[in-house]
């Protein structure tokens, strides 16, 4: 049997990280094939012949209701049954996977369940795809040489040498108040080993910070995008949506749309997005629904000799 | 003032120093994490009730030394691991912001006095 040789607890922190955050719908197959309850065995094995498929689920309209295998339609053939239509043998007991669940679960499945693949539905109940183990790997190997890439940029920089070329990007996930911080506290650290003066330090973390919340608040997820140059800070916040519906409200300052859950944890109340705005030297918004992306910028100065700092 | 000086506020429970000659040389009141963000100095002691983990964020990101939970909120131990992470101090007590920042204010005032 083909198991995926990732575990889903103890591999390395990158790897973790990214099938928590990769969603099924991100690796899954779109392009589906299906046959309907009264398509014959027959017309199924010739449809897995032609799509190079090993498996067919079985629809009325977008509702799944069962799946012919490879194993199925060998039987058919042993046991003279391959003209019956597909209702009379098909899988009915499906094991399914939610579009919207990361892919570690997909990971989990494949390791406890025998089957090779595992259909894919929606929030509505609809068949949206089909996942293979084959997708899961594709995806990953596609992913993790990108961190190794960074991670090799990464391991290029200088500790506490000056700021030039280097980029980091950090990945925030919707409603994670439990790491929310941490990539300010990495930007703040990195120009903190930079020597940088503590007055423009504070602006880039109030700026930095702000835009993260704003993402674990308000956004279906996104990332931060930490960009130094030899006198400039940039930071992206790009997000996946919803998109705000009043950017000329939202930066205003008591402008807000947050729940009554986040108000109280202090957070939500119309201050992010002006905030962010005074501390940076330009600033810049563009939001839709696919996404909004704010683009800030601050001036690096480093300490001055004769700084006198309170 | 240092930090191990709000120890001696009797109402004070310290319930994580993390570096006890942290200089503290004003505090702060609020709630709203973006607005302590904004306008919180650094080197201040910060009054709030804001128990969680995200406080600690704020306060390291904009250097404040110490946190004071009024109202006898309770700190989780998620917070207090991240206190230790951070390097922030905790103390907690009964008072509410205002009862606790005039005994903050009274300690300043009196390292003042002392040093002059």
């Amino acid at each position: 049997m083909q198991e995926i040789p990732i575990n889903t607890v103890t591999s390395a922190n990158v790897v973790l990280e990214l099938i928590y955050r990769l969603k099924i719908k991100d690796v899954m197959t779109t392009t589906l094939v299906t046959a309907t309850k009264e398509t014959s065995l027959r017309q199924i094995q010739e449809i897995m012949r032609r799509e190079k498929i090993t498996g067919l689920p079985i629809v009325m309209g977008k509702r799944l209701i069962g799946l012919v295998s490879m194993d199925d339609i060998i039987q058919a053939l042993d046991e003279g049954y391959i003209e019956d239509q597909a209702q009379e043998h098909m899988s009915r007991n499906l094991i399914i996977l939610e579009d919207d669940m990361p892919i570690s679960f997909a990971i989990n499945y494949f390791d406890r369940y025998r089957y090779h693949r595992f259909p894919v539905l929606n929030k509505h109940k609809e068949l949206v795809g089909m996942i293979t183990n084959r997708d899961i790997t594709n995806a990953l190997l596609i992913e993790i040489n990108r961190e190794v890439e960074e991670l090799e940029k990464r391991s290029r920089r200088v500790e506490g040498g000056i700021l030039s070329q280097e980029m980091y990007t950090y990945y925030i996930m919707k409603n994670d108040f439990e790491n929310a911080g941490h990539a300010s506290t990495e930007i703040k650290k990195r120009l903190k080993s930079a020597s940088v003066a503590p007055q423009i330090i504070r602006r880039a973390a109030i700026a930095s910070y702000e835009l993260e919340m704003n993402i674990v608040v308000h956004s279906d997820g996104g990332q931060l995008i930490a960009e130094y140059g030899e006198d400039t800070l940039t930071i992206t916040a790009k997000d996946s949506g919803p998109g705000i519906e009043d950017v000329d409200a939202a930066l205003e300052a008591g402008y807000s749309t947050a729940s009554e859950w986040i108000r109280s944890l202090g957070f939500g109340a119309g201050m992010g997005l002006p905030n962010a705005r005074s501390v940076a030297d330009t600033f810049h918004i563009t939001s839709s629904p696919e996404g909004t992306t704010v683009e800030v910028s601050i001036t690096l100065r480093a300490v001055e000799e004769h700084t006198d700092e309170s | 003032m240092r930090v191990e000086e709000l120890a001696t506020v009797k109402e004070f429970e310290a319930i994580h120093i993390a570096d006890k000659d942290r200089a503290v040389s004003t505090g702060y009141c609020g709630d709203l994490l973006s607005d302590v963000m904004a306008n919180a100095p650094a080197q201040s002691v910060l009054m709030t009730i804001q128990a969680h983990k995200n406080t600690i964020a704020v306060a390291s990101l904009v250097g404040i030394s110490a946190l004071v939970i009024c109202n006898g909120r309770t700190v989780g131990a998620d917070m207090l691991d991240a206190a230790r992470e951070e390097e922030i101090s905790i103390f907690v007590t009964d008072l509410n912001h205002f009862e606790a920042a005039a005994k903050v204010m009274a300690l300043l005032e009196r390292g003042d006095a002392g040093t002059h």
